[in-house]
């Protein structure tokens, strides 16, 4: 019987020949990565172990992206337990780098890899073949000491993609379509792999959008083929594949989608839930308070340019703040260099540095009691972005642009 | 086998829900307790016994991988929660820190909060006279559950207690 890529990339992890959904298999971890969320957590039970180590210091990768710079005395006291930890073990360190799986995707991730993330957005590194997953700090604080862990091997949920996006819609209006069909539990303990030629067609950056939000369906993992458009990313920053898998023609799918991606529209997911989508027309016109673009999900260069266009010779409608964060330094680099920031600027947006922002509802640009933003960030739960009584709204750089503008909820097309 | 009063809450708990971001810093999961489940009901964290129970719906601790979230439920005090199904990283999280997750599909829908349900893990929840099934977990999870959690599952196993 076939492997799926989830079984393959399982099975070599686990130094045996094949393995099927549903086994508990014991597991090499490639790669470990933890950020500012709950590293400081790790760091205490470490320090509680009788016998501490690290199994190999080389795979630990170590980011400071949640809360940077620090916002209070108990944050910097949290990154000033991690960056010593780091310093002292020789631990690779980031700090004001860019958004953790950004970073991870620019200088680490190589397809073929098994790698932990506390995390639950560790799911985007299947946009280069790799087998990433979210855990809490006590799976890492095992998989640092001891090198393994144990894994359930999933099962699969294959989309085979068809044909292009049309122009104005985005991988992310395709990943929230998606997410609103099988919904937010509908890929629970499950990868999910994309193929098809329609994958061709799309951008890391796409790919990377896609990935990201799986676990929004409950996805154990996100996994795509390794196509040239990979290895191109792969060779510009200068890595090579750990091994390319692709699932085989007789692999076990537990469910199979057909997509064309030209019947895709632009989506927004309403609160309070990512699965809660409609088409953005049905939302036009819902008054809002703060835009926001940026994220793990979609602060790459592709969706800056995206903004831009829609903005530039545009203003920030009165009232209304809007937040642009690249998600890396590379992309803010990039973006200066292509004059992206003075167009946001001259719009009248704010443009941080790069890190988490007001996605995960702190660090900055937190909304008040009522208020309702719109974000191409990774969730919209109740009091996700700040006051337990105020709305996310998740949409794509265009339609959060485009909303920034008007002041309501808005596509690209009417600005 | 323990006895439990019931707390219900709905499908989709979010991991959000079980404890907001801006308590994430707190040094103490003490400090954290009073905010659990906050966004919701703010004053259920106020009224949760040692020993009482949760039940709710689907995908119960959806959302981040924050550990915090098991760890405050476990604080309050919780002996169990039972749900429909459990978003995997929380359930991972849960186990983890020695927190007993049931899975049972009829319970949630036909109890009422502030019943009171007799728990014989691995073999039944009885409520209102009525029993309801439940499976064990694989032996690998038992084994950290009744250790307490994997740290000190991995302390025992290295002969460390």
């Amino acid at each position: 019987m076939g492997m799926t890529m989830a079984e393959k990339i399982i099975a070599a992890a686990a130094g045996v020949e094949s393995c099927k959904a549903g086994d508990i298999e014991t597991v090499t971890i490639d790669r470990l990565m933890s950020n500012d969320g709950t590293t400081h957590l790790t760091i205490d039970m470490y320090n509680n172990l009788k016998n501490p180590r690290i199994a190999d210091v080389n795979k630990l990768v170590w980011i400071i992206d949640h809360n940077i710079p620090a916002d209070s005395p108990k944050t910097a006291a949290s990154h000033k337990k991690m960056r010593d930890f780091a310093k002292e073990h020789g631990i690779t360190f980031y700090e004001g780098e860019g958004v953790c799986h950004q970073v991870m995707m620019e200088k680490h991730v190589r397809p073929g890899e098994l790698i932990f993330g506390a995390d639950s957005h560790t799911c985007a590194y299947g946009a280069l073949g790799a087998f990433g997953t979210g855990v809490g700090c006590t799976d890492y604080l095992y998989g640092m000491v001891t090198g393994t862990s144990w894994l359930l091997v999933p099962e699969t949920i294959r989309f085979n993609l068809h044909g292009k996006l049309k122009k104005g819609v985005y991988a992310r209006d395709l990943i929230l379509t998606i997410i609103g069909r099988i919904s937010a539990n509908g890929a629970n303990y499950k990868a999910m792999e994309f193929a098809g030629e329609g994958l061709h067609e799309l951008s890391i950056a796409d790919r990377i959008s896609i990935c990201n939000l799986c676990v929004e369906a409950g996805a154990k993992t996100a996994l795509m083929e390794v196509d040239d458009v990979a290895m191109d990313y792969l060779t510009t920053h200068g890595r090579e594949p750990k091994a390319l898998y692709k699932s085989d023609e007789d692999a076990v799918f537990s469910e199979v989608f057909d997509i064309d991606l030209s019947e895709i529209e632009p989506i927004v997911a309403k609160p309070h839930f990512v699965d809660n989508v409609v088409p953005a027309k049905e939302c036009e016109g819902v008054k809002i308070d703060e835009a926001f673009l940026g994220s793990c999900n979609n602060g790459r260069i592709e969706d800056l340019r995206v903004g831009a266009q829609v903005i530039k010779g545009k203003h920030v409608a009165d009232k209304v703040r809007f937040l642009v964060v690249p998600a890396s330094r590379e992309v803010y680099k990039q973006a200066l260099e292509e004059g992206l920031l003075d167009i946001f600027m001259e719009a009248g947006a704010m443009v941080m540095n790069p890190n988490c922002s007001v996605c995960w509802g702190a660090c900055q640009g937190v909304i008040g009691e009522g208020e309702t933003l719109i974000s191409t960030g990774t969730r919209n739960f109740k009091g996700r972005a700040g006051h337990k009584d105020s709305f996310v709204y998740l949409a794509s750089a265009a339609t959060v642009t485009a909303s920034a503008v008007r002041g309501c909820i808005s596509t690209a097309e009417e600005v | 086998m323990f006895n439990a009063k019931i707390w219900k809450l709905g499908d989709d708990i979010d991991t959000d829900i079980i404890l907001p971001t801006e308590y994430l810093a707190f040094e103490t999961v003490n400090e954290m307790k009073p905010y659990a489940f906050s966004p919701l009901r703010p004053d259920l964290a106020s009224k949760i016994q040692p020993g009482d129970m949760i039940v709710a719906g689907h995908n119960f601790g959806c959302g981040s991988s924050r550990e915090q979230a098991p760890e405050v439920v476990k604080a309050l005090g919780v002996s169990c929660i039972v749900a429909k199904s459990y978003a995997r990283i929380f359930f991972r999280n849960a186990i983890n820190n020695g927190l007993l997750l049931i899975e049972q599909p009829d319970l949630y829908d036909e109890v009422q909060e502030g019943d009171m349900a007799q728990v014989e893990p691995g073999k039944e929840i009885i409520v209102n006279g009525k029993s309801y099934e439940i499976a064990n977990l694989p032996d690998n999870l038992m084994e950290i559950l009744e250790a307490g959690g994997l740290v000190k599952a991995m302390r025992k196993r290295n002969g460390l207690d």
